[in-house]
């Protein structure tokens, strides 16, 4: 009895293996953005030119981590992630290869992409303030940094430090103000929260709804889809620092696997997502804003307004990311 | 006959000076065999780990002691400590209260106490925060009804509320095993106690509590580890331990040599850990006392103190298990018409594959080591013993980035020698298999089904050994003819335990599942880490109820 079953089960095993293993001819996407949010994008691309697409998700750095263990066998061919400072770090890595396209210089402005172009983000996702129209107004809104003035105390309501969205701001903030400087404005907003840090953007929002706060900062995207569900939330987006440098964006993002086997079909794919077509389906999805200029946001996202963008690269969010994960540790931004 | 009247291990090792003996002592070998094999698959990835340590970390280490290391590990303390109390408290009370005792709805008790086990921590952390965190509909019920409450209300992201939340999810790994050894204790034990004259209150602590010691401690030790190894619920509260600075190594400094170096501390801990509690009880014996196992007779509980108990249970069950499985039916409600899609069965089927065949192989392993160490006491097979179970100890992200990269470099050594010899040209060969998952599940919870078959052999004395050996059945007979059958409570403990753990695994499955593997696990970290709470209701419901079909059976197996 017990041999018949391990007999089975060992069949079973090996079968199951072999056919697990046939992937060979197919483009492969190690992705860190989400399966519902590509998903739909794969599928459209299959339909359109046949090419079949493998993909797995995982987080940043743990698929970083994946293509440096697998070195010249690796059998990714693109590598797509959320934020800059990742992309960044891919770059830095070695593992990404620079790609000269025409088509993807033309789709994706010079600030959303790799200095080197081993990198172009994808779509773009607004870092902003948003309020609780019941007890902030909007003109004693103006810029990031102004939410350290001791009016906002136990107004202020932040995500954690831990999420690389709120490093890249500071990261950001870094290249505008320098360290010293950011410092005061960090130690300035963790002097104003009204609770510990929460640990999603959604929670940040329904707090603020709920009158836990009254300003918090967060992606754009979070407050369409709490919107979206209950329309009314007494929440509001502001677009700060207008007069300034402009509204910190990020990017999702991806570039072409150095030991890629198929670099011209990974390059044509990573095009085609960036082509007029595609960057709806990207963005929409999501609630983000396309990355390619030419393309309009979803209506719902039309609506918020147009805003001024933070015309610096992307690239500095990378370049000091250890340094603002460091200066948000020493001024006590859990 | 000789060996008949042997009765302490040690003897084993001598016998091998008698001629009859020298054929068996090969034998015995290849249970050594197992043993080292089962450690060097475990070590194999540890030490990639452990390698760590050649490369330079100290900034980050600099960094990490002046601004985070103390309250880190104060938070770490208090939280293992809390959670060891309360699931100690919880999981030993429940269990001698069905065991052992009787009073109203015991038997549905047996059973239902059971269920939070197929609940993720990670799952009963969001759930919780969702309903009592400020927006959520308590605090808000509270605000309305009771303006004069407002600011009363306790912060659900604290320590307190961390350990609560680890501690329900977490009090049936000791409720199971310390429930399986009051109830094979024998009722002789407690009534040699009372005979002399001993309370039942004293004899609860002096006799039925020591004797079941290596279960408890077994459970308790899967609990420690699960606790302090835990990242989903704690990053849920935003609450630090060390395994935040583990993850702020990598996944913010960007340097994994640092955050493997930050975890081998943890395995450390574990395995002074294990190293004490091994040393504590190696002089005594736990096994049965008598032949009289029968049905023992329960203490009737009568009047106030049976309808505290049936509360007290109650109340457990209501807050570990039906209410947050409740508020996660109501959010899958919201969202089934969209959310579900015929991929969620490909997810179900996948997530109970992987366990099932990871909790056969687990059990399987762990019945060979568990025999393979009665066999043998020697220093080395313990050290061999303790290396194969530290999987369970590491943050599942750092084990799996060490079993990944132990993979890739098998593969290339494999793709070179088909290359040498066939000058055959392959790709990676093992990587993305099937076979690969379940190696490294065996090696992330060989600790789950190793203790509770462990601890039930302790219960098998070796004189039944003797007798057996004496009659000729030795060896894998007297493994599968003997122990087994008498082991079959601790083996089906084991696989449900096992069974369940794999269920809720996520960063092992994440990295070594093959393309287009999705658990139900995955789904739910691609959903929360997006922080769709609500949308993560229905896998985490699919997740729930597949960890149930285990519980369920081993239930129906123990309690005829």
């Amino acid at each position: 009895m017990i041999k018949r079953i391990l007999v089975l089960t060992a069949l079973t095993i090996f079968f199951v293996s072999l056919s697990a293993t046939a992937f060979c001819k197919e483009l492969v996407v190690y992705s860190a953005r989400k399966e519902h949010l590509i998903r739909p994008l794969f599928e459209a691309y299959t339909k359109e030119t046949g090419v079949k697409i493998n993909y797995i998700t995982d987080k940043a750095a743990v698929l970083m981590q994946r293509v440096k263990a697998e070195g010249q066998a690796t059998p990714a061919d693109l590598l797509i992630t959320v934020d800059a400072g990742n992309l960044w770090h891919a770059a830095q890595e070695g593992i990404l290869q620079p790609v000269s396209s025409k088509i993807l210089s033309e789709n994706i402005p010079s600030h959303l992409r790799d200095p080197g172009n081993r990198w172009f983000g994808l779509s773009i996702r607004a870092r902003t303030i948003v309020y609780n129209l019941q007890k902030a107004a909007p003109n004693e809104l103006s810029t990031y940094e102004n939410l350290a003035e001791p009016k906002w105390k136990g107004r202020l309501l932040l995500r954690t430090s831990k999420k690389v969205y709120n490093q890249s701001l500071v990261a950001m903030l870094m290249t505008e103000h320098g360290e010293a400087k950011t410092e005061e404005i960090i130690r300035g907003w963790v002097k104003n929260l009204a609770a510990p840090p929460f640990s999603s953007d959604t929670k940040v929002l329904e707090a603020i709804a709920a009158g836990q706060g009254d300003v918090g900062i967060v992606n754009t995207y979070y407050v369409g889809r709490v919107l979206k569900k209950k329309p009314n939330l007494p929440l509001r987006i502001f677009w700060p620092n207008q007069n300034a440098n402009g509204v910190h964006v990020n990017v999702s993002g991806g570039g072409v696997v150095a030991h890629s086997q198929h670099k011209e079909a990974a390059i044509k794919l990573l095009e085609w997502l960036s082509s007029e077509q595609a960057q709806n389906l990207y963005a929409d999805v999501n609630l983000e804003y396309p990355a390619n200029p030419r393309v309009s946001p979803d209506p719902v996202v039309a609506a918020w307004g147009k805003f001024k963008q933070n015309p610096i690269n992307l690239d500095n969010a990378g370049k000091f990311q250890v340094r603002a994960i460091q200066l948000m540790d020493r001024a006590g931004y859990r | 006959m000789r060996n008949a009247i042997c009765l302490n291990s040690e003897y084993v090792c001598q016998r091998s000076r008698f001629p009859v003996w020298q054929k068996f002592a090969g034998y015995l070998d290849t249970w050594r065999f197992i043993t080292y094999g089962l450690a060097l698959t475990v070590a194999l990835p540890l030490s990639v780990i452990l390698w760590s340590f050649n490369y330079q970390t100290q900034e980050i280490w600099q960094h990490l002691a002046r601004h985070m290391l103390a309250d880190l590990l104060l938070n770490t303390a208090v939280l293992a400590a809390g959670v060891l109390t309360a699931t100690l408290i919880l999981g030993v009370s429940l269990a001698w209260l069905t065991g052992v005792c009787d009073f109203p709805g015991r038997k549905i008790f047996t059973w239902a106490l059971l269920l939070p086990i197929a609940m993720p921590t990670y799952v009963l952390a969001f759930v919780t925060l969702g309903l009592m965190d400020f927006s959520g509909p308590v605090q808000t019920f509270f605000r309305a009804w009771f303006p004069a409450s407002t600011g009363w209300f306790p912060n659900v992201r604290s320590a307190g509320g961390i350990i609560i939340v680890m501690s329900l999810a977490l009090y049936p790994y000791v409720y199971l095993l310390a429930r399986g050894a009051f109830r094979t204790q024998g009722k002789r034990a407690m009534e040699a106690a009372q005979s002399l004259g001993w309370s039942r209150t004293s004899s609860f602590f002096k006799v039925a509590l020591p004797m079941a010691r290596p279960w408890i401690a077994g459970g308790l030790l899967l609990v420690l580890m699960e606790a302090l190894a835990d990242f989903g619920a704690v990053s849920i509260f935003n609450f630090d331990t060390f395994t935040t600075a583990i993850y702020k190594a990598w996944f913010g400094f960007f340097s994994l040599p640092a955050a493997a170096q930050l975890s081998s501390i943890l395995v450390i801990i574990i395995f002074v850990v294990i190293a004490v509690e091994q040393k504590a009880r190696k002089k005594k014996r736990f096994t049965q006392s008598g032949r009289s196992e029968g049905q023992f007779d329960r203490i009737k509980l009568q009047g106030w103190k049976k309808w505290t108990a049936a509360l007290f249970a109650l109340t457990v069950l209501l807050i570990a298990f039906v209410i947050p499985f409740a508020q996660l039916l109501i959010w899958s409600a919201e969202i089934f018409n969209e959310e579900f899609n015929f991929r969620y069965l490909g997810f179900l089927w996948r997530s109970l594959f992987f366990a099932l065949l990871a909790s056969a192989s687990i059990v399987f392993c762990s019945i060979l080591l568990a025999y393979a160490n009665r066999q043998h006491k020697d220093k080395l097979s313990r050290f061999c013993l303790r290396i194969s179970t530290l999987g369970y100890a590491l943050p599942g992200t750092v084990l799996a980035v060490g079993i990944v990269i132990t993979i890739t470099s098998v593969d290339k050594q494999l793709a070179n020698i088909l290359k040498m010899f066939f000058g055959y040209q392959s790709g990676s060969l093992i990587q993305g298999t099937i076979t690969t998952v379940v190696a490294a599940y065996l090696i992330r919870f060989m600790a789950a089904g190793y203790n509770s078959v462990n601890s039930a052999m302790h219960r098998i004395s070796g004189n039944l050994d003797e007798a057996s050996i004496s009659l000729g059945v030795k060896g894998v007979s007297l493994l599968r003819k003997v122990h087994v059958p008498i082991l079959k409570t601790g083996i089906l403990t084991a696989a449900m335990l096992v069974f369940v753990d794999v269920m809720k695994e996520m960063p092992i499955t994440l990295m070594t599942r093959p393309f287009g593997w999705d658990t139900l696990a995955v789904k739910i970290f691609e959903l929360t880490s997006e922080g769709e709470w609500e949308r993560a209701a229905l896998p985490a419901v699919a997740l729930v109820l597949g960890g149930l079909i285990p519980v369920i059976i081993l239930t129906k197996q123990t309690e005829k």
